[in-house]
């Protein structure tokens, strides 16, 4: 996309400018196809509130999370560090990221090792930028009316008891918002988490996801807001196993709120 | 004279027997690794408060949470009266308290009579939501035949020690209004007044009455007090030092291991010099002694209500993974092996450990780390972390995880993603549209 201008830290650096906030893109916002569609998403909204950002482009590397969940402290240590290395090398201050196991591991994790970053989850940004007026839901698609329910991340809800900032910036959609059954604390896993991602599930009677797109389906949502990249992969796939596509859309909540303010 | 004696012989020792085991069950407690859980004593103290004291986390299943609100209270406010009971029996006397506290008393055995008629009615629900309605969090794998039967001894044994308290006073009111022996007018009795109508009016039928229910009453609760340390009933003890200690960091936050900090700074930097480190030598946790005192801790406070069991989406999805036969594993590993060390002496080794003879690798690898479990648990337990430990374990000691997570492991050491996509890609997204 040629107009989408997506500045490096190291461009940035070159021209002797900082950023004021730096989007941490995370894996599978590089490469997972479906993923970079909101991670286009999330830098058309910083530009379009005039936000200054950048990306470390391929400086940036796996936060560790997954090797770390998966109990391979040496290699997330490894990540870690080499991580923190550039990171306080650029200086950087405040981070946002688009995956809440990013977000949970650089808050909460990386301090220990020396790094030190106010760091938020794109939902918190998108929150923030409503209540201070800078983004609203007009001039793209109207929300107005459907059906939308939300999927708690573990790593944003019950992890760091983010359950508002998803919510807040789906209610500027006049739209008709409905809980899951099991949601904020109660919230079900989507059945990615602790690098189930990377793995073939334990046997067992069914698949999470199967199990929480059931509960999904049961609320006949037109809309399933999701936070999270592995939430997303988890929960498409779950909607195209009950061949529901056509029915029940996923989507980000960055992609809502490009969608509604005609951004992509 | 001679009952003052017995009385006395059978409180201390059951004070003694008591003593001995829950520091049997410290010293288990006490092969955990070490962990520093003495800052923020102000906020410990809060949340000890609201968790264990307060209750707050039982309420997301209103009708248990009142429920056990009944046996909980009746449980703490009885104890005033269990105070009174030792008085008299240690000193001869009868209803010590009635003098000094005049008024007072009667509201206060009132109410103990109220509370005890509801902490008997809750058990009786809950033996009936047990065995006859079967709930499906009081079944499982782990729930095999003794955690069943000490779950039913508990609640049968509160209902006799009540029925007690309560047939002991209705005796005691038959007597008062005869004017007999030493009864004096003291007490109200909104409950066992009821129960008097069912009872002979012979003074001294209703002497051997009272007396016997007193006796059985005060007897049943020091041999209750000594089944404790053997019963998940320990739970009420143990619920308060356990929230005390609890976790204060977001769930999501892994402590990050010192041992391995070292080693990996000693390898980016030749020049460092390693921190002294105690962990026991290994990388997790292969058994109950490299788990951490608060594991431990954990395992002995777990009642098994299965809240964690019931809202772990491995378990309720028909995987092999339980969060409550984790603690239940680690509890029963712990007390074979502190029985061990009794038996055999403190080097023992039985050649069987948590990791493989308790708690499969099947089971450690089932779990989505999403923290549901931690959430549900109404004294904060964390089965999570055992997990992770045992997880570390497999992986960094032994290099043992499925083909898929190596695979995962290489991505990310040689590509800088748990994919297999080169690093020099990680920015095409920005022309890719």
């Amino acid at each position: 996309m040629s107009e989408l201008q997506i500045p490096t830290m190291a461009e940035l650096l070159a021209k002797g400018e900082e950023p004021e906030i730096l989007f941490w893109v995370g894996c599978a916002g590089s490469y997972d196809e479906r993923a970079q569609k909101i991670t286009r998403d999330i830098c058309k909204i910083l530009h379009h509130v005039g936000l200054k950002f950048a990306v470390l482009g391929t400086e940036e590397s796996c936060t560790g999370d997954p090797a770390k969940r998966a109990g391979n402290e040496f290699l997330f240590q490894m990540q870690a560090m080499a991580n923190i290395e550039v990171l306080n090398a650029y200086n950087i201050q405040k981070i946002v990221t688009a995956c809440p196991h990013c977000f949970n591991t650089i808050k909460n994790e990386y301090p220990g090792l020396g790094g030190n970053y106010e760091v938020i989850h794109h939902t918190q940004l998108i929150q923030q930028l409503i209540d201070e007026g800078k983004l609203r839901a007009e001039g793209g698609e109207s929300f107005k009316g459907k059906k939308i329910t939300f999927h708690d991340p573990c790593y944003l809800g019950r992890a760091n008891q983010v359950y508002e900032a998803p919510r807040k910036a789906l209610e500027v959609l006049d739209a008709q918002l409905v809980e899951l059954k099991r949601c904020k604390s109660n919230g079900l896993c989507c059945g990615a988490g602790g690098a189930q991602m990377f793995k073939e599930p334990e046997a067992g009677l069914k698949d999470i996801n199967i199990e929480r797109t059931e509960e999904i389906l049961a609320e006949n949502p037109q809309v399933v807001a999701a936070a999270c990249p592995f939430c997303m992969t988890m929960l498409s796939d779950g909607i195209k196993n009950f061949n529901k596509e056509q029915e029940v859309q996923v989507l980000d909540i960055a992609e809502i709120t490009a969608r509604a303010n005609g951004l992509s | 004279m001679i009952a003052q004696i017995l009385f006395f012989l059978f409180t201390a020792a059951a004070i003694v027997l008591f003593s001995i085991n829950v520091r049997k069950i410290r010293r288990n407690i006490l092969l955990g690794r070490d962990e520093d859980r003495s800052d923020q004593p102000a906020e410990r103290f809060k949340t000890m408060l609201k968790v264990a004291f307060g209750q707050t986390k039982m309420t997301k299943r209103p009708v248990a949470a009142l429920l056990h609100f009944f046996v909980y209270a009746g449980f703490v406010i009885i104890n005033i009266e269990v105070l009174e009971i030792i008085i008299d029996g240690l000193f001869g006397t009868h209803r010590v308290f009635a003098q000094p506290l005049g008024p007072l008393y009667n509201i206060l055995i009132g109410s103990f009579e109220i509370l005890a008629f509801l902490v008997l009615a809750a058990c009786v629900v809950f033996l009936i939501r047990r065995n006859v309605l079967k709930l499906r969090r009081f079944s499982g794998n782990e729930m095999t035949s003794w955690p069943k039967t000490d779950a039913n001894y508990i609640l049968i044994i509160e209902i006799l020690l009540m029925s007690a308290f309560l047939k002991m006073n209705a005796a005691d009111y038959l007597l008062q209004q005869q004017g007999y022996g030493h009864y004096i007018q003291a007490g109200a009795f909104p409950i066992s007044q009821f129960i008097a109508v069912l009872m002979p009016q012979n003074p001294e039928y209703l002497v051997l009455i009272e007396r016997g229910c007193w006796w059985f009453h005060i007897i049943g609760i020091l041999a209750f007090l000594n089944y404790l340390p053997y019963s998940k009933h320990f739970h009420i003890i143990m619920a308060f030092p356990n929230t005390w200690y609890s976790k204060l960091e977001p769930k999501g936050q892994f402590g990050n291991m010192a041992s391995v900090t070292n080693e990996v700074k000693a390898m980016l930097d030749p020049s460092y010099k390693p921190l002294p480190v105690v962990e026991g030598g290994k990388f997790g946790a292969k058994d109950v002694q490299d788990l951490t005192w608060k594991n431990l801790m954990d395992a002995y406070t777990c009642t098994e209500c299965g809240r964690c069991t019931s809202v772990c989406p491995a378990n309720m999805t028909g995987k092999l993974l339980s969060p409550r036969k984790i603690m239940m594993d680690t509890r029963d590993r712990l007390t074979e092996v502190g029985n061990n060390i009794d038996k055999h002496g403190k080097d023992y080794q039985d050649g069987k450990s948590l990791l493989d003879n308790y708690i499969t690798r099947e089971e450690i690898w089932a779990c989505t780390t999403c923290n549901a479990c931690t959430e549900a648990c109404p004294v904060n337990i964390d089965p999570l972390n055992i997990i992770v430990e045992l997880r570390r374990f497999a992986v960094m000691e032994e290099a043992q995880a499925a083909a898929s997570v190596n695979n995962m492991f290489g991505n990310i050491e040689n590509n800088g993603a748990p994919w297999k996509y080169a690093p020099t890609d990680r920015f095409n997204w920005a022309n890719n549209s």
